[in-house]
């Protein structure tokens, strides 16, 4: 979650002051050392997460170029690696994941920050970080027993009657589909979102609500006015964990998505997803090509995490300039 | 102290003679399909060698077969039979050969879904190939209803469902689909994961039962012991002899016996669509992958000893879990390959 890199001020000009050996005598440039030593592995483990990644995928580079990020045909008998409908069908389930999380999340969480009793709020938080550490493959299960005939049966007809007339609700309700799976993974991401987003309206100072009822405000005024906007970074921090969880779930998202590489407009139609396909043809994937372009769709994962984790930061950094004194998570 | 000694001197030699009761530890990895028969056959044989271990992991035949050229595993197991390439790939880094011993015999049977239906379809050759072409649409096609006359098939959408993930399975579909569809060669072919013209992924047996059992109108592949044991409904296919015959273990080892004239000698054979009145067409053996030399004899002589049973009395514990026992000319020509292994 949000890391942000801050340096302890006090320990400048006083380590300075002594000589080496008597910090090392104190502990002092252990514990340094050490840390630093931990906090570098983090940046190890990336490059060389990158780096294996890219030289995995030399072949199916060299093979396909850009192609394979612009073609959609994925047949492992012929060769032919397109990575289009898997980087759609990430993107699609994780907007509409999003979509449904992301108004119910902070609504929950400005309920249990503001409005609820204290005991009401610490009991429900218990279940909601209960929730955040079920296994995804029961959310998976979950899906498939449960979301899926639901979707079928009356969601997706209500959906085709009321909004068939746009594009996105219409063709055979199959169940599973891009809709089904961005509801799965909006399951899945609600606890992260009101948990963490709870946290951050629980620490915006009092005095901030204190004055802003001194003006005059309502309840209400005052929690949307005043406190959210000022924990709006770490709401966005919120988000943006909840956005990273949707882009890599795997096992939940391919129970239900219908495993189909194909690109639709409709939400009812079975698509993919890039992790979903590397953990359904990894372990059976015949010849170097086939292993090489999972590889690659693996690179493209990380590159588009990477992306918009970037994308998340300079929002982050964009929102907190605009008066709000909370930066971080 | 002198007793602190003696007890140390004693567990040691403990320990000692458990070191060497369980010194042989072999390992294999590959096909998911098989693998309740091998995990049966590995515990069975090591209630009679107590300090042989096999282990056994079931990561797909794919797997199976990188780990054994890649030296990782003592053996391999696969669905679908190493290709010339993969066997020129195995000799050119080992500079030996790999070899293929059949084990037990597997069919893949169409399972369906249909509202108002419960009698046994009889599908055609064409039927099957236009479903999973997507050029057959609905169920009340004349492909269809011309086999199964007398019953009454909805005009209702077909759903396709298939596997997701690569899979045995996927491979023997595709291999019988191929054989019985020039269409479906050119354009589709045959493997582990193949690029379907239509239809949705469930993942594994259990993805395509639970979706096939959930979606209306729908029909799916699997293994015959899964459509045993999880009670669904399966088709008869129509086979090269013109014949509709349901999937059960007499049907599945009558196909493997029609194959026996023509058994090559490294056992690669497909047996789909194989001749023979009474044979299932959609059937396969499943091989395991046993290099032609061991640079440990006692690993050698251990890997022999067990193919030796597994062909005699190993054959007797397949019934009991829904697999189809090898013919007795497999048997025999197998015995005599043991030899290669050096």
């Amino acid at each position: 979650m949000g890391t942000t890199t801050t340096t302890v001020p006090s320990a400048g000009p006083l380590a300075g002051s002594r000589s080496f050996l008597s910090r090392l005598r104190q502990g002092d440039e252990i514990a340094r050392m050490i840390t630093f030593l931990f906090a570098a592995s983090v940046v190890l483990v990336t490059v060389l997460l990158v780096f294996e990644l890219w030289q995995g995928s030399d072949l199916s580079r060299h093979k396909f170029g850009f192609n394979f990020f612009r073609t959609s045909v994925w047949d492992p008998i012929f060769g032919q690696f397109g990575a289009l409908p898997f980087i759609y069908g990430t993107l699609i389930t994780a907007a509409v994941s999003l979509l449904i999380a992301v108004p119910l999340g902070i609504g929950a969480a400005i309920f249990l920050a503001e409005l609820a009793p204290a005991r009401v709020s610490d009991t429900l938080e218990f279940f909601i970080d209960l929730l955040a550490a079920v296994p995804s493959v029961i959310y998976g299960v979950l899906g498939i027993f449960i979301v899926v005939p639901l979707m079928r049966q009356y969601i997706q007809p209500a959906l085709k009657h009321s909004l068939g007339f746009l594009p996105l609700f219409q063709g055979p309700a199959y169940g599973v589909g891009f809709l089904t799976a961005g509801v799965v993974l909006a399951i899945m991401v609600i606890p992260y979102i009101i948990s963490v987003s709870r946290e951050v309206l629980l620490s915006v100072p009092r005095d901030q609500r204190e004055a802003a009822l001194s003006l005059g405000a309502t309840r209400w005024e005052s929690t949307w006015k005043v406190v959210v906007p000022f924990a709006r970074a770490g709401i966005f921090g919120s988000i943006f964990l909840a956005l990273a969880r949707a882009l890599g779930e795997t096992m939940a998202v391919t129970m239900v998505i219908g495993n189909t590489p194909t690109i639709s407009a409709s939400l009812f139609s079975p698509g993919y997803s890039i992790a979903a396909v590397i953990a359904n043809e990894f372990t059976e994937a015949v010849g170097d090509l086939h292993t090489e372009s999972l590889i690659e769709l693996a690179l493209v994962l990380f590159i588009l995490t990477f992306i918009l984790n970037g994308v998340a930061r300079l929002l982050i950094v964009a929102t907190s300039q605009r008066g709000s004194g909370m930066g971080n998570v | 102290m002198k007793r602190i000694t003696g007890l140390l001197l004693v567990v040691l030699a403990f320990a000692g003679v458990l070191w060497a009761d369980s010194a042989l530890s072999i390992t294999g990895a590959g096909a998911t399909f098989p693998y309740p028969m091998y995990s049966k056959w590995f515990d069975e044989y090591h209630k009679k060698n107590a300090n042989l271990e096999i282990n056994y992991q079931s990561i797909g035949s794919g797997g199976g077969i990188r780990q054994v050229t890649e030296g990782t595993v003592d053996f391999g197991a696969t669905d679908g039979p190493m290709n010339d390439e993969q066997i020129k790939a195995y000799q050119d880094k080992h500079g030996f050969a790999i070899l293929h011993f059949p084990t037990v015999l597997g069919a893949d049977v169409p399972t369906y879904n249909i509202p108002g239906v419960d009698v046994e379809l009889s599908f055609t050759q064409e039927a099957i190939a236009g479903i999973f072409l997507g050029t057959i649409t609905k169920w009340n096609d004349p492909a269809i209803t011309g086999s199964n006359k007398g019953v009454s098939l909805p005009a209702n959408d077909i759903v396709v469902v298939h596997r997701s993930e690569g899979s045995g399975t996927t491979y023997i579909w595709t291999d019988y689909l191929s054989k019985i569809s020039d269409e479906w060669k050119t354009k589709v072919g045959k493997g582990a994961s193949v690029n379907w013209p239509v239809g949705l992924g469930g993942k594994g047996n259990e993805g395509v039962t639970g979706t096939v059992k959930n979606t209306p109108n729908s029909i799916g592949y699997v293994e015959l012991i899964y459509a045993i044991q999880n009670k669904m409904p399966y088709g008869r296919v129509k086979n090269s002899s013109g014949a509709f015959v349901k999937a059960d273990l007499a049907s599945v080892t009558a196909a493997a016996a029609a194959a026996v004239k023509n058994m090559p000698d490294d056992f690669r054979v497909s047996i789909t669509d194989a001749p023979g009145k009474t044979a299932y067409p959609i059937s396969s053996f499943t091989w395991l992958l046993v290099p032609a030399k061991f640079s440990d004899a006692n690993k050698r002589d251990a890997i022999k000893g067990f193919v030796k049973w597994m062909l005699a009395d190993g054959q007797n514990y397949t019934e009991a879990l829904s697999y189809a026992k090898l013919p007795k000319e497999v048997v025999a020509k197998e015995l005599k390959a043991i030899d290669k292994i050096q």
